[in-house]
């Protein structure tokens, strides 16, 4: 029973905080209101919610300013008398239209910013976002720009964060922690940029504050949206609806460029997606050292599986042991590379994230590392 | 005195244990009753395009009215359930058409699993309004889909865009989603 | 009029006395209330620094989804109906419920329910190692469906809402049947009046909930396809049977708590409750409007515009009864004179407190703006204002107006004191920063946060911590009561009325065999 270990982690943790304050006190305390877009629908939103906020405002300080004026002034300590009256109707009718008529100076606005919002005609730029466990894909769909047509990549937490995430890490927190992408989605500045969402497996939501944009991704269904960034810059945001145990590290980097150099990122993107898919075919091939592979397995191993099954495959919860297990030792290669690139209960498929060299060394790796030593070395062309 | 309040608690206990039987049957009724809801409104591109359109009505009422001045853009997105190994992805990104002409596009899948696999594809329509207006003639979706081991093949769409179409959409976006149908494999143990 | 209990465990085991199962209701609640808060106490260690220190993720999600569930229908809706056992049966001047046995039954369903709940935790004898429900206490389908341990939790729900609709039932009955000679509807005390209010809306949202996780078993284990899409089916549609149960629990949580400060108020002010009728109606059309508003919590799902803009105007409505509620409470106390007893302290907390919630209700009801709210902490501070500060707020403050007429005896005055300031500041401290970080954009339900929120939430913990101490304090309070103090005289407050203080202070065992006349 660990119960115990959890109350002592917990016992020195809280100490050691009452004592030492917010010893980590990074940020100043200017996070207070809603972050402001770089959109201009973005800006209407926070427009409406600072409207919002003063009728709010304005109201709480009538509402209350009675009851204080009562507390003070209307005590029996000071002699108070309670008066007879329990209703009156003008009264009631007045109090009961107010709120009514501010209410509709509300919707109106609202209800303007809600139907642009939900405009997504007359789009430059399509990006398909696909929500994965724990990770997005994006495709570009569709080009009015560039030529970013056919372009696609998997986005995944950067692997300093991913390190420095992990239980009992203590290791420094990198810039941008959890909000940091091994690969950005780039788009143009003063597009109309429509995402239409969609998930692999479970509900996913695409939300970047900056971009006042947030919708869900839902499997086998697609959503979308749009946002126009009007100034160049990086922007991030995260995924926002609990998609199972790393819904917290599945972060979204947007990088806003000027056109022409939006137009170079396309190019440069294709050129570089012909020349990986020419290296694996050539890698399919060729014939590794178990060096080689057990090199690249640790890497690829660090970047998708290490989340779960840990650092030294010692697995957790309802995630397996990899160390020992007979899947990983004594079990067929070939099981082990299905279940890789196929899936298995809650883990994912990795068939079309990782190309044949990728599966062949975390293959490799998985079998020898953390003294699984079965030597047996996996090459590309025994996965399919 | 006391036997009247018993009478009269009977009888409210019946009464809302019935609300209550009621309101759980409710709950399934609901289900019918979105998809009655998703038709009128046409949510998101569900369920409605599941139909095939009958050709004789497209030879009665449409083909006569192709709008050679407006062109539609189409676009397609694939995409596979974590459930299935396979590969898929459309022929063509995108596709420009007129309202009312039909257009045929293909749609390539391969099994890359050792074993034989029955898919079924989920199609979605955005914008959703646009869900009315998109008819399919003929789709891989109607039925699910047997693959053998390591089978690849072609798959078609013919489908047009009714003439009607509000005049605000001028882009279409068409996704499929594959899913395996085998439970067994697409539900978690 | 005997006046003997029988003694024992057996007592409490066989009891069909509303004032025992009212007991056991509540010490049930209590229980609760510590086992959720504990867990609440994890979620804040671990968002105490940025950095993954005490719990890995999944048993992290375990911790938010298992504290949602437990403090919804562990301990603030059982605690309600201990309330209700107590209260209604005194108050209308009926001798007990209107059925004692089933009343019996539906609290002795409760333990069962919440064992079967928390029993996944401790599958393979290891806590930590988080194999119970992870998905949220709104388990949204396709990723609970991914849950190994499905059933138990489904099974959960069963009881939990068989126990509701029995005690519901059991509520309407009482008040509709056994009211003393001359007590009209129009004259039920205000807390009668939102029970049996809220036990309509039980008796239409539980079994729709019953439905939805119905849906869920079969879907996973007997092929059926309502939210999977591959079988036809759709995982949006779960959220919308969900939310149909949903918004109208949010009232089923609330309007008691309306109910209990519309007693307080008034009896502290000396003054009549200001417009009863008002009240009445407004209570009756929040219960209305909390079943065509379920969709605003899905802004972000992709409905049609015109749903939206629907959604969106039906919810914002719902200002005008709550707002006109407020406005009551204040021409209560306007021209009273006012004492400030520790029942009327927690009440006033209320009003101020829960109006807050409700103006972040009202913001989060605009679609435009919600997209950027929502699923953000700014969603958990309002749910917190209005359920923490507002419904279990209203919990304390009835324990402290009533626990004199339940045990004869007075609570301790200084400590109580204690209790309430302490309580007051750190929940501020606790959950106002949790607005900053959410407008800043943290979402909600995660484990570990980028650096700029670290400030905010590590004052968050703090006043965590020290809402969940003083909390203990409550808990040597209720026990100090209970076993003594100054003995309370039957009228207890000066300026209380209702039937309840006609009896003797304890209430006896048995009270109005013979019905009271009411003029």
């Amino acid at each position: 029973m660990s119960a115990s270990k959890l109350t002592k982690k917990l016992g020195s943790l809280i100490m050691t905080a009452l004592l030492l304050g917010p010893a980590m006190a990074f940020a100043d305390y200017s996070t207070l209101n809603m972050t402001e877009s770089v959109s201009k629908i973005g800006q209407d939103m926070y427009d409406l919610h600072m409207l919002v906020f003063w009728i709010c405002t304005v109201a709480g300080i009538l509402v209350f300013g009675v009851i204080f004026w009562s507390i003070i002034f209307h005590r029996k300590s000071k002699g108070a008398k309670p008066a007879p009256f329990h209703e009156n109707t003008t009264v009631e009718v007045i109090w009961t239209s107010i709120p009514l008529i501010i209410l509709v100076a509300i919707a109106v606005p609202s209800t303007k910013t809600l139907l642009e919002y939900e405009d997504t005609t007359n789009s430059d730029l399509t990006i398909k976002a696909t929500g994965w466990q724990w990770k997005w894909e994006y495709d570009y769909i569709d080009d009015k720009v560039g030529d970013s047509k056919g372009i696609h990549f998997f986005s995944s937490l950067s692997k300093d964060a991913n390190e420095a995430r992990q239980l009992g890490a203590n290791k420094e927190l990198p810039e941008h922690y959890l909000l940091d992408v091994d690969k950005r989605i780039v788009v143009p500045v003063g597009k109309k940029v429509r995402i239409l969402t969609t998930a692999a497996d479970v509900i996913h939501a695409w939300w970047v504050p900056e971009l006042a944009i947030k919708r869900d991704a839902i499997p086998g269904f697609i959503n979308e949206s749009w946002f126009k960034a009007e100034k160049e810059g990086v922007y991030r945001g995260q995924c926002a609806e609990l998609c199972g145990k790393d819904h917290g590290f599945m972060p979204i980097v947007v990088e806003v460029k000027s056109v022409e150099d939006y137009k170079q990122w396309a190019s440069a993107e294709k050129g570089a997606a012909a020349q990986a898919a020419a290296a694996a075919a050539a890698a399919s091939g060729k014939t590794y050292t178990m060096a080689e592979l057990m090199a690249k397995g640790k890497e690829v191993y660090d970047a998708n599986c290490l989340a779960c099954h840990q650092a030294e495959g010692q697995g957790g919860g309802p995630f397996p042991a990899l160390k020992a297990s007979p899947v990983a030792t004594t079990g067929p290669v070939s099981t082990h590379i299905d279940i890789i690139t196929k899936g298995k209960g809650i883990m994912p498929p990795f068939g079309a994230q990782l190309s044949a060299l990728d599966v062949a060394a975390v293959t490799t790796y998985e079998r020898n590392a953390w003294g699984n030593n079965t030597g047996d070395v996996v090459q590309p062309s025994q996965v399919k | 005195m006391h036997e009247e309040r018993k009478q009269a608690n009977i009888k409210t206990t019946r009464k809302t244990l019935l609300i209550a039987v009621a309101m759980f049957g409710f709950g399934y009724a609901l289900i019918p009753l979105y998809s009655v809801i998703c038709d009128v409104f046409g949510l998101n591109g569900r369920f409605i395009d599941l139909q095939q359109t009958d050709k004789a009505e497209y030879i009665a009422n449409v083909e006569k009215q192709v709008d050679t001045n407006r062109t539609i853009r189409v676009e397609f997105l694939t995409t596979l359930n974590k459930s299935l190994n396979w590969e898929f992805k459309a022929m063509q990104n995108t596709v420009d058409v007129h309202p009312g002409k039909v257009t045929e596009v293909m749609f390539y899948a391969k099994n890359l699993t050792g074993r034989k696999v029955i898919a079924q594809a989920v199609p979605s329509v955005s914008p959703g309004t646009a869900n009315k207006y998109f008819s399919k003639m003929e789709c891989f979706c109607f039925d699910q889909q047997t693959f053998e081991a390591g089978e690849a093949r072609n798959m078609p769409l013919r489908f047009y865009v009714d003439p009607n179409l509000p005049k605000r959409i001028k882009t279409i976006s068409l996704g499929y989603t594959f899913f395996d149908t085998d439970r067994k494999v697409a539900s978690i143990k | 009029m005997s006046d003997h209990a029988p003694t024992g465990i057996k007592r409490w085991l066989f009891t069909t006395n509303h004032k025992d199962i009212g007991t056991l209701y509540l010490w049930f609640s209590f229980i609760m209330l510590l086992t959720g808060g504990a867990m609440a106490m994890v979620i804040r260690a671990e968002l105490l620094y940025p950095g993954v220190q005490v719990v890995d993720p999944n048993f992290f999600n375990m911790m938010t989804t298992m504290h949602g569930l437990i403090m919804v229908f562990g301990a603030i809706m059982p605690a309600m109906v201990g309330l209700a056992n107590w209260l209604i049966p005194m108050m209308i001047g009926a001798p007990d419920m209107a059925l004692p046995r089933m009343n019996n039954w539906s609290f002795w369903i409760l333990p069962g329910a919440a064992i079967l709940l928390v029993a996944p935790m401790f599958i393979g004898g290891d806590f930590l190692a988080g194999q119970g429900p992870a998905f949220g206490w709104t388990f949204y389908e396709p990723l609970s469906g991914q849950y190994g341990n499905l059933a138990f939790f489904v099974f959960a729900v069963h009881l939990l809402g068989f126990s509701s609709i029995m005690g519901s039932i059991n509520i309407i009955a009482t008040i509709l049947n056994m009211r003393a000679p001359g007590m009209t509807l129009m004259k039920m005390p205000m807390f009668v009046w939102t029970w049996l209010i809220t036990a309509f809306l039980l008796i239409a949202v539980m079994p729709v909930l019953a439905g939805v996780v119905t849906m869920m078993l079969t879907d996973k284990y007997f092929g059926t396809s309502f939210f999977d899409a591959a079988g036809g089916g759709d995982p949006v549609m779960f959220q919308h049977i969900f939310w149909f149960f949903g918004h109208p629990e949010v009232y089923i949580m609330i309007l008691p708590a309306f109910g209990v400060v519309s007693q307080i108020i008034p009896t502290f002010s000396r003054k009549k409750l200001f417009g009863y009728a008002s009240m009445v109606y407004a209570t009756a059309a929040i219960a209305f409007l909390s079943f065509i508003v379920w969709a605003h919590h899905m802004f972000t799902v992709g409905m049609p515009v015109a749903g939206e803009l629907y959604f969106m105007y039906a919810t914002v409505m719902i200002a005008v009864p709550t707002a006109v509620k407020v406005f009551n409470w204040t021409a209560t106390m306007w021209k009273g004179a006012l004492t400030f007893e520790i029942p009327m302290l927690w009440s006033i907390a209320f009003v101020f407190l829960f109006t807050i919630g409700g103006f972040t209700g009202l913001m989060l009801g605009l679609a435009p703006v919600d997209f950027q709210y929502h699923d953000t902490y700014f969603v958990v501070a309002h749910f917190h204002y209005v359920l923490v500060t507002g419904a279990l707020f209203g919990i304390i403050a009835a324990f402290y107006y009533w626990v004199p007429k339940w045990t004869g005896n007075m609570y301790p005055p200084l400590l109580s004191k204690i209790h309430f300031w302490v309580s007051l500041v750190s929940v501020n401290v606790l959950f106002f920063p949790q607005h900053f970080v959410g407008l800043a954009g943290m979402p909600r339900r995660i484990p570990d946060y980028a650096v700029q929120f670290a400030d905010w939430n590590y004052w968050s913990s703090i006043g965590g911590f020290v809402f969940g101490l003083s909390q203990i304090l409550f808990l040597y309070i209720i026990i100090k009561t209970i076993k003594g103090g100054e003995k309370a005289t039957d009228q207890v407050w000066e300026s209380a009325e209702g039937l309840e203080w006609t009896v003797a202070s304890p209430a006896p065992y048995h009270t109005f065999a013979t019905p009271p006349e009411v003029k």
